[in-house]
């Protein structure tokens, strides 16, 4: 095979995996003041934004790596990675699409996300970042007439300075974790949403993340606040080229819900997971919380995992204000060599508070799958109720799935209930199928999607068929 | 149709199958009986494809080798295997597997496939016919179906997919006689100049509402005696054990 056939062989199975070629304006390499600096000025920041990067800077020098996960990986050197990368192009701040770069339309549409005004997807507003910057966000001025603000991130601290000082760090303090501090200290680009009281949002608000250049980590920070009575539901996807280099995508997100609020967050993550002998993919280490602050609110949390060669994350609720509710629904497909660490955090503090997890695991390959969760019920919780369920799938006899549930209790009027399984794909099924006249490949697909649909039927309608031909495609060649 | 020759099967280490031979004409009802441990259920497993068979001997279909075919290329060239316990698969929707393998099969001869107003029309008219119960269809696949349901379904399907060769693997084990009767009539409903089936059961009951053109002895991995209708009742008043 020559080097093209390789690379056309290769895509085959990621069809994500080109990069674009194209100018980049890159912060010098590692990881100090001047380079958050740089970020910052770049980004033209106000000073306190800076002053707030230098904080989590300081406190990061406290903090040591986390290594209680199951999936190990090598050493990190932060020093040998760049934490800003935006094409060139987007120096001068392209005012509309015409201005903007050609190449990245081409990379977008590629992607199956046109942003063109002709070809957008119908009632889906999307966010572009490419690398460290948005490079576009459609519907903005449809979105603006109803009061609602989506935009990116960095927009925002310049235009919204208000919002942003009142909620950014708010569910994710400065002084947390190590990855959460480092974002706070480096973080370039995402999202920012904002729905004003009574506001129902009209269309699906979404986040596209490509991940191109490379020796760059990818430092997402997204905020979405739903005011008093209002409903938003919003979504990201992820891709990256395929590399033999490990990745790091380091993204916080916070949500805040306030009185009457709903928040329904979903994510499609189909970062490069690495080759089938387990070299490259992306190391997607994230820290995704939502606050309930208001009485009555809701945030759902809605993922299905098919990349990264690591996932670490738990997109955790904190039930903060009385009768809220705070729902996970997640799938976590890990095959060939990939290692998934994740569930979720549910943190009941007001009364009558609900939550419902639901997770379903599937390993294939060499793969190892770790279900881990929190359910927490504070002393003043009264009559807080949980529900969790973890499924796992097992494909073949090499990988492996763990189911690690913490129960923490102080209310003895709350109601915990915890249901656990663990399967594998029968041969007879398979037969059964194949006799039916699918193939093994449809087979498979058809048996994970029945396995997963409780948590493909929460995705926006829009993407669940996608969601469910991913399934089918991530699971490609793990039976036979 | 099938014509089988010689045919041997075993399973890890034991021959089951030991030099079997059988011709199947289009339209041509055959019945194989046996008690238990003949070899019926192996040869209703080879025939369709089951792995995990060691196989030697001959079976032409429609002149093709059938041993070299996979599992789903024998189901897209018309043979059906009714399971005699058929399998839950959870949180499949019933409708969407039937679709899903109506047109697979649709797709492998080059048909058009169904679209979903287009399947639910036949799918109707099909549950109609057997008096099945469409509520059934919108259930998952077999999962806390009644053992009469299950087969029942298996029928429905085999009467929407239409193949050139049923193969019904007991299905009468465990029907009450209501059940049984409506299976009947669903394998009736479907006997045409074409289509040909292959009954394997274990009593001759079924045999009083499925008629077959003929009726073969198994035992011990190979067909001792075969004859007409008359030889299941043969069977019934003086059991196996003469034959053998």
């Amino acid at each position: 095979m020559d080097a093209r056939e390789k690379e056309i062989e290769k895509l085959k199975d990621y069809k994500y995996g080109f990069s674009t070629d194209i100018e980049n304006t890159r912060a010098p390499k590692g990881l100090n003041e001047e380079v958050i600096k740089f970020i910052s000025n770049i980004k033209k920041e106000p000073q306190w934004m800076l002053d707030w990067r230098l904080k989590a800077f300081e406190r990061l020098k406290q903090l040591k790596e986390p290594n209680w996960q199951k999936p190990k990986y090598p050493k990190i050197d932060y020093q040998d990675l760049y934490y800003y990368s935006a094409p060139k192009s987007m120096d001068d701040k392209p005012k509309s699409l015409d201005e903007l770069d050609p190449k990245l339309l081409e990379t977008y549409n590629k992607l199956g996300i046109p942003l063109q005004e002709q070809a957008r997807l119908n009632g889906i507003a999307v966010d572009a970042v490419f690398d460290s910057v948005s490079v576009a966000t459609t519907f903005k001025g449809e979105l603006n007439k109803k009061g609602i603000i989506f935009c990116s991130m960095s927009e925002a601290i310049r235009e919204h300075p208000e919002l942003v000082k009142k909620y950014l760090g708010s569910v994710i303090p400065l002084s947390d974790h190590y990855f959460a501090t480092l974002n706070s200290a480096v973080f370039t680009d995402g999202s920012f949403v904002y729905i004003p009281e009574g506001v129902r949002c009209p269309m699906e608000l979404s986040t596209y993340f490509r991940i191109n250049a490379t020796e760059t980590g990818q430092f997402e920070r997204t905020l979405i606040i739903a005011d008093k009575g209002s409903y938003v539901s919003y979504l990201e996807g992820c891709t990256a080229p395929m590399r033999d280099e490990n990745q790091l995508h380091a993204a916080n997100v916070e949500l805040v819900a306030l009185d009457d609020a709903e928040i329904k967050y979903s994510t499609v993550q189909n970062w490069y997971p690495g080759d089938k002998d387990g070299k490259g993919g992306i190391y997607n280490f994230v820290t995704k919380r939502g606050l309930c602050k208001g009485k009555n609110s809701k945030i759902s949390w809605t993922q299905v995992e098919t990349g990264s060669a690591i996932t670490w994350k738990y997109p955790s609720c904190i039930l903060m204000g009385d009768n809220s509710v705070g729902e996970f629904y997640s799938i976590a497909i890990t095959n060939n060599h990939q290692k998934a660490d994740t569930g979720t955090k549910m943190i009941h503090l007001g009364k009558n508070t609900k939550s419902k997890i639901i997770s379903k695991g599937i390993s294939a390959g060499f793969a190892d799958n770790t279900y881990r969760g929190l359910v927490d019920i504070a002393k003043k919780a009264d009559n807080a109720r949980n529900f969790t369920q973890c499924d796992s799938l097992l494909m073949g006899n090499k990988c492996g799935a763990h189911t690690v549930p913490y129960i923490k209790n102080k209310n003895s009027s709350s109601n915990i209930e915890h249901e656990a399984t663990t399967s594998k794909i029968s041969d007879e099924q398979l037969f059964y199928c194949n006799q039916r006249g699918l193939n093994q490949e449809e087979a498979v697909s058809l048996i994970v999607n029945g396995f997963c649909k409780e948590v493909l039927q929460q995705l926006p309608m829009e993407f669940a068929v996608e969601a469910q031909k991913l399934v089918g495609i991530s699971l490609e060649g793990s039976v036979g | 149709m099938l014509t089988i020759k010689d045919l041997k099967a075993n399973i890890d280490n034991k021959e089951i199958l030991k030099g079997l031979n059988l011709e199947i004409k289009p339209g041509e009802v055959h019945a194989i009986m046996g008690p238990n441990g003949s070899g019926k259920s192996t040869l209703s497993n080879v025939l369709s494809g089951k792995k995990g068979y060691t196989v030697t001997g001959e079976v032409k279909y429609f002149n093709e080798n059938l041993l070299d075919l996979e599992i789903e290329e024998r189901a897209h060239k018309g043979i059906f295997l009714a399971f005699q316990y058929p399998l839950e698969i959870p949180g499949v929707n019933t409708n969407i597997f039937l679709k899903t393998s109506l047109n697979a099969i649709k797709k492998a001869k080059g048909e058009k496939e169904l679209d979903a107003i287009e399947f639910l029309k036949l799918v109707k008219q099909k549950a109609g016919e057997l008096k099945f119960d469409e509520k059934i269809l919108s259930r998952q696949l077999n999962v806390g179906f009644s053992g009469g349901e299950k087969k029942k379904n298996e029928i429905l399907q085999m009467s929407i997919l239409n193949p050139k060769l049923s193969i019904l693997d007991e299905t009468d084990s465990g029907l009450d006689i209501d059940a049984l009767k409506i299976v009947s009539e669903g394998v009736n409903a479907l006997r045409s100049k074409e289509s040909s089936f292959l009954i394997i059961t274990h009593y001759q009951r079924l045999l009083e509402y499925i008629k077959p053109d003929f009726v073969h002895v198994l035992i011990n991995g190979q067909i001792v005696k075969s004859g007409g209708s008359e030889l299941a009742l043969e069977l019934e008043k003086k059991g196996y054990e003469s034959l053998s």
